[in-house]
């Protein structure tokens, strides 16, 4: 197994190569002057553009300039986001947590609604509950992020008041902002609130959760569910579970122990576009609630033309998809132990 | 030699009426029928397409439009006349102007159908929202169109070059479509409509980007199949070159089920180019497009005081719209999927 992670990494800088050599190739495309965005690290470079044009000699051959783009960003300079007015790593830093606060909390509905639904649909084949989740499945997976999100909002905020867009009421935002003592253990705010002992603003930043995490989380849900259930009414149908049952064993042995365990491998391999999935939605979700992320940033970006935001959130989006996939691999070790690496 | 003929025709006609009844009893067919969610889906689509096709003829279009056809005062009512020649230019090639939605005055607020004595009310800056969303159908046929034929064509040569040849080739392209499959296609798209410029020919190019990787896969999937047959084998040992090979052998036998599931891409594909266009990166204020509509209820999410509700129809019809269309394609894709494979039922 640890062979197998081991080789699974070695993968990573073949991807890392891949992905980079594809954006410097599509910076070619630009003109020098918007390539120099990826080489600035303050405002007042800015300013000396040309002499950036010159000291990285952006009108060289396209392999010299991977070459040295390269070193920059193995050196952690990914540039400077004129979105944010700060260099690209620190907008990176800084914002992630919001973003993975709000992807972790998708998570657990997309794949507890989508399992459980799932299972209840198989198990009940045919019968009304299959039926209502079957609909259900369907609408979920046709509703579009973009379209769900601003209907929520104007139902839940426009409507009835009772969420607001936004992370955090902005009462709240500045005690937060200030040297209150409010300690930022992990930048996620609730957890944050949760471990100062603020429960008054553990809930303010979970009701700012509900909308975004709805919207994340139906469209994906949806299509775990619909894969859970055809592989598991497949694996109900295999010898084994008849044999389970002619053993004797109660029905609910027979398909949550039998059964379920060895539906869930093609539903892990769905997990791994799950997460591409939410990295796409969170790009819209964060945008319409205007919630403070990574994809909120990288849309504002791409509307500023801010390139080395851009390319910075592209790059980091890879690497993320190449650590799930190695995850995913693993999860089906645990889960079919028939599944060895060697 | 009369009764030869005879004999021939006598078996043509057999053939061809056992193959049509074969076709209508088919299994598969039969499958599609008995389920009434595949026949919704069919009807949804098809009602799109009627939309777009007639979208000349059940809106009014706007005055460069008319301007562009060639129409004045006196002549305007002419493209609804099926008799005239203006009546099909306006059907099957449109000058562009007639995708500008026309406005109903300049008012940045929406006002509603009453108010403004359109069907469904205007959005910001006074564009109808009933044009914008009926020639936002076109629209939309349009990208999935050419989206799906140009990431079909590259998937076929590419990966028929990669299933045939094999070897080094092979293997760098694979691990190639493997890296662009596991990104997320919007953030791909969105570096590349940045990098471009916006515009809906650069969003239908950044989408065609991310889709030909996984028809090339499956093309490749094909060749490697239909490669070991014998008919193949035969036909190289008749001397016949690679490139013939693959175009008389190989893509007529892999070229169905790849259309197939390529044009039951179309919705995704209109999806993520509504996603461009709603964050903003798609074609310039006024074009109808269903992503750039939506992306306008963004500001009228909140109404005047004490009339909370009061914008509703800004987000409500292009909502439906576009979950009408994508729910119709998945219907029809789900029905086909199960069709195609029937283990999945």
């Amino acid at each position: 197994m640890l062979v197998f992670i081991a080789r699974r990494l070695v993968l990573l800088p073949v991807v890392f190569i891949g992905v980079t050599l594809a954006i410097v190739l599509l910076m070619q495309l630009l003109t020098p002057y918007q390539r120099a965005a990826a080489f600035v690290q303050s405002e007042q470079q800015i300013r000396q553009i040309d002499s950036i044009i010159q000291q990285y000699g952006l009108t060289d051959p396209w392999y010299q300039q991977y070459y040295r783009w390269m070193n920059q960003v193995l050196q952690g300079n990914l540039g400077f986001s004129r979105t944010t007015n700060e260099p690209v790593l620190t907008t990176l830093r800084n914002r992630f947590p919001a973003t993975l606060e709000l992807a972790l909390l998708a998570i657990i509905p997309v794949i507890g609604v989508g399992i459980w639904l799932g299972t209840a649909a198989a198990l009940n084949r045919d019968k009304v509950v299959d039926q209502i989740t079957r609909v259900m499945s369907i609408v979920g997976w046709s509703l579009p992020t973009f379209v769900l999100g601003i209907w929520l909002l104007v139902i839940f905020y426009g409507a009835l008041g009772w969420l607001q867009p936004g992370r955090i009421s902005t009462n709240y935002l500045v005690e937060i902002a200030g040297r209150s003592g409010f300690e930022h253990y992990t930048r996620m705010l609730s957890l944050d609130a949760l471990l100062n002992g603020r429960f008054d603003i553990f809930l303010d930043a979970i009701k700012h959760l509900i909308l975004p995490v709805v919207t994340l989380a139906v469209v994906q849900s949806a299509q775990i569910m619909r894969v859970m259930r055809s592989s598991l009414l497949d694996a109900l149908g295999r010898d084994y579970v008849r044999t389970a049952r002619a053993k004797g064993l109660p029905e609910r042995v027979v398909s949550h122990k039998h059964a379920r365990r060895n539906a869930l491998i093609p539903v892990i391999t769905l997990a791994g576009f799950t997460l591409v999935g939410l990295i796409n939605g969170v790009v819209i979700t964060e945008t319409i609630f205007n919630y403070p992320g990574l994809g909120q940033w990288a849309a504002a970006s791409a509307i500023n033309l801010d390139y080395a935001a851009v390319m910075g959130f592209a790059l980091f989006t890879a690497l993320m998809v190449v650590l799930a996939n190695l995850l995913v691999d693993v999860l089906y070790g645990v889960v079919d132990p028939r599944i060895r690496y060697e | 030699m009369a009764d030869a003929t005879y004999t021939q025709v006598s078996d043509a006609g057999a053939t061809t009426r056992r193959e049509s009844r074969g076709w209508r009893d088919s299994k598969a067919l039969k499958r599609f029928r008995r389920n009434p969610l595949a026949v919704v889906g069919l009807l949804v689509v098809l009602a799109f397409v009627l939309t777009a096709i007639f979208a000349p003829v059940i809106t009014d279009v706007g005055r460069n439009c008319l301007r562009d056809l060639g129409l004045s005062a006196a002549t305007q009512a002419d493209y609804k006349n099926p008799t005239k020649a203006v009546f099909w230019r306006t059907m099957f090639a449109p000058p562009e102007s007639c995708f500008t939605i026309p406005r109903v005055g300049f008012s940045n607020v929406p006002r509603d159908a009453e108010t403004s004595e359109t069907l469904l009310g205007t959005t910001s800056g006074g564009y109808d929202i009933y044009y914008g969303l009926i020639w936002g159908t076109r629209t939309a046929f349009k990208i999935g169109l050419i989206v799906v034929g140009i990431s079909l064509l590259a998937g076929l040569i590419i990966g028929s070059l990669s299933g045939y040849i094999g070897g080094v080739f092979d293997n760098v392209l694979m691990r190639f479509t493997d890296i662009v499959i596991s990104l997320p296609s919007l953030v791909i798209a969105m570096v590349v409509v940045m990098v471009l410029g916006n515009s809906i020919s650069n969003i239908m190019f950044a989408i065609a980007v991310v889709a030909w990787p996984s028809y090339a896969r499956l093309m490749r999937g094909e060749v490697l199949r239909v490669k070991e047959e014998d008919y193949v084998t035969s036909a190289r040992a008749l001397g016949r070159r690679s490139l013939g090979v693959i175009f008389r052998h190989v893509l007529p036998n892999a070229i169905g089920p790849l259309i197939i599931v390529a044009s039951l891409d179309i919705g995704s594909i209109v999806l993520t180019a509504a996603a461009l266009s709603f964050l903003g990166l798609g074609a310039q204020v006024g074009y109808a497009d269903w992503g750039q509509m939506i992306s306008f209820a963004r500001d009228w999410i909140l109404g005047p005081p004490g009339q909370p509700l009061a914008y509703w129809y800004v987000s409500f019809w292009p909502g439906v719209i576009i979950v009408l269309f994508v729910l119709g394609w998945n219907l029809l894709g789900d029905a086909f999927r199960d069709v195609l494979d029937p283990k999945s039922a």
